[in-house]
């Protein structure tokens, strides 16, 4: 186990900069996720860790060494591939210990950590079979205790849970996360999923084109996105764009259209400073679709259903108000609003986030 | 699931044109070489038909025969060895490559199919003869003053030898090599092999198929030749596919020829069947492991 730093990282291919900069740390025993659109430089970073791809310029430590010259095989990583990568010639028991023979384990040692291994991610007894003879998820499951039966000092995890179909991949993710609490190996997720992310990490780094746009703990990165980009990249958000009238103590007073007045509290404007306009960010599931305007602590606006997504539970509404479309997912009471329906769009102002015009 | 067991001709009209055309002109012209060579040879060109084993005799007793199965044996093994070796490298380095011209690479691998394989087989002898570019060189630097001799004996034979068939080894290790999952190598390599440990442990085990049918193909090849040995051979350096040509074109005696020949079919046939066979059975990719 060990903390890992990424200090000053560059990546360039030729012209492409595929990494413009990364300042990062991960914590000893902790899960990060590092978040992004594909070519936004994740699954490099991740490369660059492992040591199969060279940073342009800037130090990667691994427990506090520098590791930037250290070949591949002397790094103590353990590496899960999005496409497994199991040996296909070998059995289950000879790819969990691939690794060990390099590491001097005798043999029934060697026997002793592959049942280990195997009983960790819940599939003893499969030692004797070929990869080709188990399903997705459970060749996953072999190519995660292959990574883990040589005691890394980090776990790299590349899109993982990507190959495998949506049940199992929410099974997978929970599975994931216990054994990583249960060996406490310090772990780097690579995903474009926002949901694995939110649900998995101790720490989210949440990245576009080459840069690092925000780090944070799930939460925060949800509820108080740095950028517009990280707003509508983890779940779908509204952006009302609007100018400051006044600020005060306790709030900055925006004016939006067809919303009017909105009084947002400071500790949501953290990011605002003294910008004359900035872009208010609501969560789908904050914005409130309601028969008539909701009380003095709420703002509204008058609005039209255009479409239903149905999903049981819930619906997503997406609803016109005046020349701007708006999103709102909403728990269905009794019976969802119909297409056409006139309705009052209401958002509490403590539950929006409020960014700079530029951001 | 009855009606699975019902006989369903539709393969059968799918493999039909062909099995016919095997059949015509394979099998039929086989079975003629066969009843010819029990034929007795009088004369030049003059045959009597008849059924008696007078040319098998021939072949079973004159050691002379041997020989040419032993030494053919012995050149197949050793062009095949050479070939594997020689032909792993550059399918490796174009299955690898992160050139974005690959198909170019490929392309300069067939271009020699272009040219007449005699053409090609000759070019030898401008290269490697007393007055060749090699001797040019040698003298020219003063490392000799007289001619090395390369040419006319075997090591001439197996340089045109793996020349001509080299592609085709390449070929097919290259096939193999692309199908292996490119991630297999880093994954070694992260759980602390070696760029060597990881390519001895997973790539080269991957591989053997192409390497198997590539060492088939130019084992095959090899015993059934006798151009090249013409060519660029001795007077001793001749293999059993030139004891045909002697039989035939020289000698006239067709009979004798064609005894030859099935017996070469035979040889050849029994290698292809024994080899299939124990890659079948063993799966020589996980014994290799």
């Amino acid at each position: 186990m060990a903390r890992v730093d990424l200090k000053n990282i560059k990546k360039s291919y030729g012209a492409v900069q595929a990494v413009k900069q990364a300042d990062v740390t991960f914590e000893e025993g902790s899960f990060t996720t590092l978040l992004g659109p594909s070519g936004c430089g994740k699954t490099t970073l991740l490369r660059m860790i492992s040591g199969l791809e060279t940073p342009t310029s800037g130090d990667i430590l691994v427990g506090g060494k520098r590791v930037n010259d250290v070949p591949i095989h002397k790094r103590n990583l353990g590496l899960v591939f999005q496409n497994y990568a199991l040996f296909p010639h070998r059995t289950i028991g000879e790819n969990i210990a691939f690794g060990l023979k390099y590491r001097g384990v005798s043999k029934s040692d060697t026997a002793t950590k592959v049942t280990e291994a195997l009983d960790i991610v819940r599939l003893p007894g499969v030692e004797d079979r070929y990869p080709t003879q188990l399903s997705g998820g459970q060749q996953q499951r072999i190519a995660l205790a292959r990574a883990i039966v040589i005691e890394p000092d980090v776990l790299l995890l590349d899109e993982p849970l990507s190959a495998l179909d949506a049940n199992l991949r929410e099974d997978m993710r929970v599975e994931l996360k216990a054994i990583q609490h249960r060996i406490g190996v310090t772990s780097i997720f690579v995903t474009h999923d926002q949901s694995e992310a939110l649900a998995m990490s101790d720490k989210i780094i949440v990245m576009s084109a080459g840069r690092v746009e925000q780090v944070g703990a799930p939460e925060e990165v949800y509820n108080n996105p740095a950028s517009e980009f990280v707003a509508s990249f983890l779940g779908a958000s509204n952006i009302l764009e609007a100018k400051v009238i006044s600020k005060d103590a306790k709030n900055i007073v925006l004016d939006a259209p067809h919303f009017g007045k909105i009084p947002v509290p400071l500790a949501q404007a953290q990011r605002m400073g003294d910008a004359p306009s900035g872009k208010l960010v609501i969560r789908a599931e904050k914005l409130r679709l309601a028969d008539k305007p909701g009380d003095t602590n709420t703002v509204s606006a008058n609005g039209v259903v255009e479409a239903v997504d149905y999903q049981g539970q819930i619906a997503r509404y997406f609803v016109r108000v005046g020349d701007i479309q708006l999103q709102a997912l909403n728990m269905i009471e009794s019976r969802p609003f119909a297409i056409g329906a006139e309705v009052s769009v209401v958002l509490k102002t403590a539950d929006c986030a409020l960014l700079p015009a530029g951001a | 699931m009855a009606e699975s067991k019902e006989f369903d001709p539709r393969p059968w009209y799918l493999l039909a044109p062909s099995m016919l055309a095997i059949i015509a002109l394979v099998v039929i012209p086989m079975s003629f070489i066969l009843v010819y060579s029990f034929y007795e040879n009088i004369d030049l060109a003059i045959d009597r038909v008849a059924f008696q084993f007078g040319n098998w005799q021939e072949l079973l007793t004159d050691s002379y025969y041997h020989t040419a199965i032993w030494k053919t044996l012995r050149l197949s093994i050793i062009v095949t060895v050479l070939a594997a070796v020689l032909g792993y490298i550059p399918a490796y380095f174009i299955a690898m490559t992160k050139y974005r011209h690959k198909w170019l690479l490929l392309l300069l691998l067939i271009l020699p199919f272009w040219v007449s394989f005699i053409i090609r087989t000759l070019s030898w002898i401008h290269i490697m003869g007393n007055q060749g570019a090699i001797n040019g060189i040698l003298m020219w630097l003063g490392l000799t003053d007289t001619p090395v001799s390369m040419m006319f004996n075997e090591f001439a034979v197996i340089v045109g030898f793996i020349h001509v068939f080299l592609p085709y080894m390449i070929l097919n290790i290259y096939v193999s090599l692309e199908g292996i999952d490119e991630n297999l190598e880093p994954a070694a390599r992260t759980l602390g092999a070696t760029p060597w440990q990881a390519f001895r442990e997973v790539t080269l085990p991957l591989s053997l198929p192409g390497l198997a049918a590539g060492s088939l193909l130019v084992f095959v090849l090899t015993g059934g030749s006798y151009v090249t040995p013409l060519i660029l051979g001795g007077p001793g350096d001749f293999l059993f596919g030139n004891l045909i040509y002697d039989a035939v074109v020289v000698e006239l005696n067709w009979p004798m020829g064609a005894t030859l020949s099935f017996t070469l079919l035979v040889l050849l046939g029994l290698v292809v069947a024994l080899y299939s066979r124990l890659m079948g059975m063993n799966q020589l990719s996980k014994a290799f492991g």
